[in-house]
């Protein structure tokens, strides 16, 4: 039981860390993102086949995941610099597929749908995996807390703003003197970066990545993390995240102390369970948990 | 006469079948309020939208200060000195009034990715100058009061001196005015022909699009006629006003049986 709270713990943490990374994306920039599970695979792939293959320090992986991630989504932000809404959505859900799809299909470097297995992960085999699952627990968090910091940084500066400005009105952030396009593929490079980082330690903690890890329910849960949190919010994506592990893991042992009711009815009641929460957070606190603050105030000292 | 800092030549913009601008052409002194004038429908927003990037004309040239900036990017043509305000007061509605006059203050670094994490001594420096900025163009159009407001929270008419208040962040040299009085009470809209007033006699140049002639004719000169995507007429207000063919742009003309 313990061992199993630690590891939704860390699943927690790396969810939360996507939350960071498409709140950057989509929260401040207001670029709908649904391929955030194709940089999250990105970064997932580049750790596992350097650390593995070519034997690069394990840092150096993540490093390697944070920037190959970060690329793609520079490149993707320029491709789709003139699309928005419904039809940004359609494209990154592809790009996602297609990350899915070349990692399904290329099978001398991914070794395809059979997945690579053996990645290493930091000290695995010479702790137990208990000590391992709370070493990583630190880890996943600490790269929480470190990324929390930076965005909210970023978040609360006049960068933060200009993005602000871009997801309200394009034409009024160009005609503030902004170039708006470099603004959009920053911030979708960063977002991206955050996200292929959440996936490199996700391949090192699991140690076996596979395509079918990377299907688009998990986009789903992010966006729904973020949107339970409250979009723009960086805490918000992380109460966000936590909430969405727990009404994922707690449902379970919720439709367990129903009684009288079969298994596959209690399987069924978990999914009502979790859709009516997020359905009545959404009626009744449509801004999220913790709503989007901006900090600068006319009246301060300083 | 003083020197033009606008320059349009033949400006011409077709959407689809319509032409929009049909070989526009209009100066603009130094130090003067020109107002350009036209019925609905003969291009003036047309024309705004080329002169200022947001929009590329289809044929013609705009040069201004010098600097030739036909179909040049918006924010181009603001780092340039030449600042719009738009029509439809366009604030960004979840900031503040004071977020909002900051977002169009020009060089910030803080706006560069690194600098915002490390929040370097010219960062800072360059914020706390533009909040001193914003805090006083604030003071001047009395928008102090409701600084920290989301700009969501403002009247129409607060809304309108916003848009000038953000353009004057951008250290205009020309203000492009897309009615700054439409749909304002007439008590603030005298407010606001005053500000312009006030902005004229310290050097600024202003275009104004307006349809309240009240607005123009006190305020006003030169007035330039646009009709039917070209220029009609340009002279003072009085001039203008006793135009016949101004008036038959506006009136329609008379059929001779």
């Amino acid at each position: 039981m313990d061992a199993y709270i630690v590891a939704m713990l860390v699943f927690a943490g790396v969810y939360a860390l996507m939350a960071l990374g498409l709140n950057v994306i989509w929260g401040l920039a207001g670029m709908v993102n649904l391929g955030l599970v194709g940089f999250f695979g990105l970064g997932a792939y580049a750790t596992a086949l350097l650390t593995k293959n070519f034997l690069w320090p394990m840092p150096m992986g993540w490093a390697a995941g944070a920037a190959v991630a970060a690329l793609a989504g520079g490149l993707m932000a320029l491709i789709v610099a003139r699309l928005r809404g419904d039809y940004l959505a359609i494209v990154t859900l592809g790009f996602a597929e297609v990350i899915r799809l070349v990692a399904s299909n290329e099978v001398w470097l991914t070794n395809g749908t059979d997945g690579i297995s053996g990645i290493p992960g930091p000290w695995r085999g010479q702790v137990s995996p208990q000590e391992f699952n709370l070493i990583f627990l630190g880890l996943v968090w600490a790269a929480v807390g470190v990324a929390f910091i930076l965005l909210a940084r970023i978040s609360h500066s006049p960068f933060g703003r200009v993005l602000r400005a871009v997801r309200e009105d394009e034409d009024v952030a160009a005609v503030a003197g902004k170039p708006v396009l470099w603004f959009k593929i920053r911030a979708f490079a960063l977002g991206a970066a955050v996200l292929g980082f959440a996936g490199a330690l996700y391949a090192h903690y699991n140690a076996y990545i596979a395509p079918e890890g990377f299907a688009p329910l998990l986009t789903i849960y992010i966006v729904l993390a973020l949107t339970a949190g409250g979009v723009g919010a960086m805490r918000g994506a992380i109460v966000g995240a936590l909430l969405v592990v727990l009404l994922l893991e707690g449902t379970r042992f919720l439709a367990q102390v129903i009684p009288g009711v079969s298994p596959v009815q209690k399987a069924a009641l978990r999914e009502g369970i979790i859709a009516l929460s997020l359905i009545l957070l959404l009626r009744f606190r449509p801004q999220g948990l913790i709503p989007e603050r901006t900090r600068t105030r006319a009246k301060e000292a300083s | 006469m003083t020197a033009p800092i606008l320059e349009v030549r033949g400006l011409v913009r077709r959407f689809g079948g319509v032409t929009a601008l049909n070989g526009l052409d209009l100066t603009v002194r130094r130090g003067t309020v020109t107002a350009l004038i036209g019925p609905n429908g003969a291009g003036k927003s047309t024309a705004f939208q080329c002169i200022s990037g947001v929009i590329r004309p289809d044929a013609g040239q705009v040069v201004f200060n010098g600097q030739d900036i036909t179909g040049a990017r918006p924010d181009r043509v603001t780092r340039a000195g030449l600042v719009r305000s738009f029509q439809i007061a366009r604030g960004i509605p979840r900031l503040t009034v004071f977020e909002n006059l900051l977002l169009y203050g020009p060089a910030q670094p803080g706006e560069g990715l690194a600098s915002a994490i490390l929040r370097g001594p010219a960062a800072r420096r360059r914020e706390e100058e533009l909040r001193e900025r914003a805090r006083a163009i604030a003071a001047r159009l009395n928008l102090a009061r409701v600084l920290d407001n989301p700009a969501s929270a403002l009247s129409g008419g607060q809304k309108k001196l916003m848009e000038i208040g953000r353009a004057l962040m951008a250290e205009p040299k020309l203000l492009l005015l897309d009615e700054p009085v439409a749909g304002v009470n007439p008590t603030l809209a005298a407010e606001i022909a005053q500000h312009i007033a006030h902005l004229r006699d310290e050097g600024m140049t202003v275009l104004v699009v307006e349809h309240h002639m009240d607005f123009v004719a006190s305020l006003c000169d030169p007035v330039i006629v646009m009709a039917e995507g070209r220029l009609l007429a340009e002279g003072d207000f009085q001039s203008i006003a006793s135009n016949h063919q101004v008036q038959e742009a506006y009136m329609g003309r008379r059929v001779h049986a």
